[in-house]
């Protein structure tokens, strides 16, 4: 042999080799040689577009046969004998064709990025574990468990899911894997709870601004900080009916007598501004007509949830027939049941309640060691939980966090980085407290009427939804439900002492009190995350509202008779700019052309002829909306700077208002100059500004609406994989208009259910069925979704199998 | 001759093994098959490239044709390969057929006749004469 050249070019071979089977310093994260391999790396996720799905195979635990059609759009019917089969097929389903999704999302609910991401995401993962993420999954997994009937359900659902995660080898993983470098981490109940908690922090997490109003307290007068913050909007259309009576209220809360000095004392003050908190506009609409107001005289229900937009989506459609009947609708992938959606007999949907339900107690520990805590009159031990950070390429990080009565001491000098103070804040969140949501969605699925939603409604505690509900026997109703506390008026909205139970909270609304209207007069009901109830109601209820939606949804639908299904897919696609038409009039009356400079004159030329419309080609549209954000900023940042953290933007209602009403107003004056600013100059001043941001987008041929919002749909591993993104959607639409698409934010599904005696139903999401980038059923709702159309849905019947719509059957059997 | 042969066998045995083996059994392959097929280096080293380089190559082409390039187009862009995923399947051909080249070339040079004593004294008679 030839020693030497052997020995040279065996090294080079094992050497490439071994580079090749690893990451490569930052910029290749995956295993090169295994990614591009043919039989093992990405190429083995390149679906063919004929692909068969076909499949027959047992699954352990399985009583019966299943079976589990797949239609034309990938949407799969699933037929089961018993409640235990029909939730192990879906798990075993949502995990063939989401698992990823799955993984990821429940590994970041318990703030296990850095694992995957490395240091740049610890800051993250100590957020969630110390907001009590996986406390309160825990919490919940066990009153989960406790419940015999919820218990099997969910041992089965996991064993579904690992059933499928199991029989793949690794080359049949999903491509995230194969980039990332990481492999798939089997199912458990605790991951369905984890999951229900990220659902829990997206709706609830960021309805509060405790934090901030604490410091606002400091530059505002009590009258100011009202107008600002409290007022309940003069335009609101609630969704409980103006005028309905309220019942007196079981619980009188009792104000502690140390409140004035203590905790509405202007002086008190905190250093930490909220981490990572979530979009203010999780939201949604929905609505419902009764017979009286639908031409066919059977109800129609539409609702469109408004979440982050992601590939894949939040919601995998199904649908699920056993023994006791069916239900068809919108799922998350790592829970059982349908969540949004129908059955033979009723139909629901659900929109965030927005209400206040995280409040902040301020701790005091022994000596500065976290072992202790002063609570009525005595040093009490708290808990103190280890929270271990896996960091990839780092050694782990151990973040110990002192749990009290109130629940997790959050914000301390060790988390975030304050100025003079070092309060510790501990979280009271009612998604850290024991609940069975899981329940209100089995019995849902099967409810027949008005009394089993109800019924079904009692077990569901966080986050509060409006339940909206139809029934073919043609009730209709809306309930608000959730586990809210009872507050004396204003409690809760900025940091309280916590060094007693005087300012804990005295109780929880009874669920017969919660906002709710049965069959009112006027034929309708609607909810767009508004105020649920006009001033009138007897409880203080704080919460982050959005009030044009639910004005614009309520003129339209008080305007409609003898309804159809299309009536109502229109109205889900409408682009009307309620708020902005109610402003046009005062932007032209009050703006000083004399004053503008030469593009913003132009810009001001194209909003005078402007519709009122954020049609995609819209250029008016553009223009209110880049105003609009400097008039905001123009009129409120002097104020709102006074303190650091900064106080919080007052909602866009209490400033439409206020232009429409108060010309005169105080706020219109910048107090860092002498000058006395009014209306005028205000709007004159935020325009020219604006005329900056117009004009280059104008120069870059972006000024119409869809092309300047640029909204995009990104996978779930965001930049990291751009090309897995659909970018630049021809869609119009704003936060605050029913068709309530943003730039990545927006309606997350599509329903309408029209209860007719043989159910007529249409849906649509923008993404697809499959969460494989390599798939065609990746993304292939998308166009259908922007051009504002939706699919007429097949609720399959177990003699439906020759339907020509139906493609493929996988079997389920038991394993012998 | 010879060759083709060394190539055929280095791109067959590369797919079977893949199927039961990771990724870097086509080294396995090349270098095994090297072994058997004697030939010179330059030849050993294209045999093994190529065998892979069409193993990989064209078991690629013919997954991207079935997935009309949905994922290769993708992957191609994540890759800085332009999003282009003709590069991509050239790409990942030439990257097995580089591993295949090296481990065919290792394999021959464990089965040539190295240099004896005896070698680099007929080297030196041949180029200078008798000493």
């Amino acid at each position: 042999m030839r020693l030497f050249p052997f020995l040279i070019t065996t090294t080079i071979t094992v050497g490439l080799v071994y580079l090749l089977n690893n990451p490569i310093g930052n910029k290749i994260p995956m295993a090169l040689g295994a990614f591009v391999s043919p039989q093992h790396g990405f190429w083995q996720n390149a679906e063919p577009i004929n692909h068969d799905f076909n499949d027959t195979l047992s699954i352990p635990g399985l009583r019966d046969r299943v079976a589990i059609y797949l239609d034309d759009r990938l949407v799969p019917h699933i037929f089961a004998q018993n409640d235990e089969d029909l939730y192990a097929a879906q798990g075993y389903i949502h995990a063939k064709f989401r698992f990823f999704q799955m993984d990821l999302q429940t590994r970041a609910a318990a703030g296990r990025v850095s694992e995957i991401a490395g240091p740049s995401a610890v800051n993250f993962d100590r957020s969630q574990r110390r907001l009590g993420m996986v406390y309160a999954a825990e919490r919940a997994l066990e009153e989960m468990e406790k419940d015999t009937l919820l218990k099997k359900v969910y041992d089965a659902y996991t064993r579904g899911v690992n059933a499928y995660v199991s029989s793949l080898k690794p080359e049949e993983w999903s491509v995230e894997y194969k980039i990332l470098n990481i492999s798939p981490e089997p199912w458990s109940n605790l991951r369905t709870a984890l999951l229900l908690k990220m659902m829990a922090k997206m709706l609830t997490g960021g309805t509060e601004n405790d934090l901030a109003y604490t410091n606002a307290k400091a530059i505002f007068t009590p009258e100011e900080f009202d107008q600002l913050y409290q007022r309940v909007p003069d335009s609101l259309s609630p969704i409980v009916p103006k005028g309905t009576p309220f019942a007196r209220p079981a619980i009188q809360p009792v104000i502690p007598a140390s409140a004035d000095s203590l905790y509405f004392n202007p002086k008190k003050q905190v250093a930490y501004n909220q981490t990572d908190k979530p979009n203010p506009n999780n939201g949604s609409n929905n609505w419902v007509m009764g017979g009286s107001r639908t031409k066919s005289g059977a109800p129609i229900l539409a609702n469109d949830p408004h979440l982050e937009l992601s590939l894949p989506s939040i919601w995998f459609e199904l649908q699920l027939t056993d023994n006791t009947g069916t239900t068809y609708g919108a799922s998350l992938p790592g829970s059982p049941f349908v969540i949004i959606g129908f059955n033979d007999h009723i139909a629901w949907g659900i929109t965030n309640a927005q209400r206040d339900v995280k409040d902040y107690y301020e701790i005091k520990f022994r000596d500065g060691k976290k072992d202790a805590y002063w609570y009525k009159g005595e040093w009490t031990p708290t808990q103190l939980r280890l929270e271990e950070i896996k960091v990839k390429g780092g050694k782990p990080i151990i973040d110990t966090v002192a749990y009290t009565v109130f629940g997790p001491v959050m914000y301390e000098s060790s988390f975030s980085n304050p100025t003079t103070h070092h309060e510790n804040l501990a979280v009271r969140w009612t998604a850290h407290d024991p609940s069975n949501e899981g329940r209100t969605f089995y019995k849902l699925n099967r409810a027949k009427n008005y009394r089993d939603y109800v019924d079904a409604l009692k077990s569901f505690t966080s986050p509060g939804q409006n339940f909206i509900f139809a029934s073919k026997s043609g009730d209709i109703a809306i309930w608000q439900q959730g586990k809210f506390p009872v507050r004396w008026h204003k409690q809760g909205i900025f940091v309280m002492p916590g060094e007693d139970d005087s300012y804990r909270w005295q109780g929880f609304i009874p669920q017969n009190e919660n906002p709710h209207s049965l069959n009112p007069a006027r034929g309708f009901l609607q909810s767009a995350n508004q105020r649920p109830v006009d001033a009138t109601y007897p409880y203080y209820i704080p919460g982050s509202y959005i009030t044009p939606r639910g004005i614009s949804i309520e003129q339209k639908l008080a305007a409609m008779n003898g309804i159809e299904v299309d009536d109502m897919r229109r109205l889900l696609n409408d682009y009307d700019n309620v708020t902005g038409r109610a402003l046009q009039p005062v932007f032209l009356k009050y703006t000083r052309e004399n004053d503008l400079n030469a593009d913003a004159k132009r810009f001001l030329q194209i909003f005078k002829d402007w519709d009122g419309q954020a049609n995609p080609e819209s250029k008016g549209q553009t223009v209110y909306q880049v105003w609009m954000d400097s008039l905001k900023t123009t009129i409120w940042n002097d104020e709102l700077h006074q303190v650091s953290p900064a106080a919080p933007m007052p909602d866009e209602q209490i400033l439409t208002e206020m232009l429409l009403r108060d010309t005169a107003s105080v706020f219109y004056d910048d107090i860092n100059t002498p000058k006395k600013e009014g209306l005028a100059d205000v709007l004159t001043t935020a325009l020219n500004k604006a005329s900056l941001k117009l004009a280059e987008a104008e120069k870059n041929n972006k000024l119409e609406w869809a092309k300047f919002k640029n909204t995009s749909i990104f996978h779930l591993l965001k930049d990291a994989v751009p090309s897995f993104a659909r970018r630049g959607l021809p869609v119009g639409g704003y936060g605050n208009i029913i068709n309530a698409i943003t730039v990545s934010h927006g309606p997350s599904w599509r329903m309408i259910v029209h209860l007719t005696q043989e159910t007529e139903a249409y849906a649509v999401y923008p993404a697809g069925q499959s969460g494989n980038p390599g798939s065609p059923y990746y993304d292939n709702f998308i166009d259908t979704w922007t051009k504002g159309e939706m699919y007429k849905l097949l609720i399959m019947k177990p003699g439906d199998v020759t339907h020509d719509r139906i493609k493929w059957k996988i079997t389920l059997s038991p394993e012998d | 001759m010879k060759t083709l042969i060394a190539i055929i066998l280095t791109a067959i045995f590369s797919l079977v093994l893949g199927i039961y083996f990771p990724w870097w059994s086509i080294a396995i392959a090349a270098f095994g098959i090297s072994l058997a097929v004697s030939q010179n280096s330059l030849a050993a080293f294209s045999s093994g490239f190529l065998g892979v380089f069409i193993a990989w190559g064209l078991y690629s082409f013919w997954i991207d044709r079935a997935n009309e390039s949905i994922l290769s187009t993708r992957i191609a862009d994540l890759l800085p390969l332009g999003g282009n995923p003709a590069f991509l399947i050239l790409f990942t051909a030439v990257l097995g057929g580089l591993i295949g080249g090296l481990s065919a070339l290792s394999g021959n040079f464990l089965i040539r006749p190295g240099k004896s004593r005896r070698d680099s004294e007929n080297y030196y008679q041949n180029k200078f004469g008798p000493r």
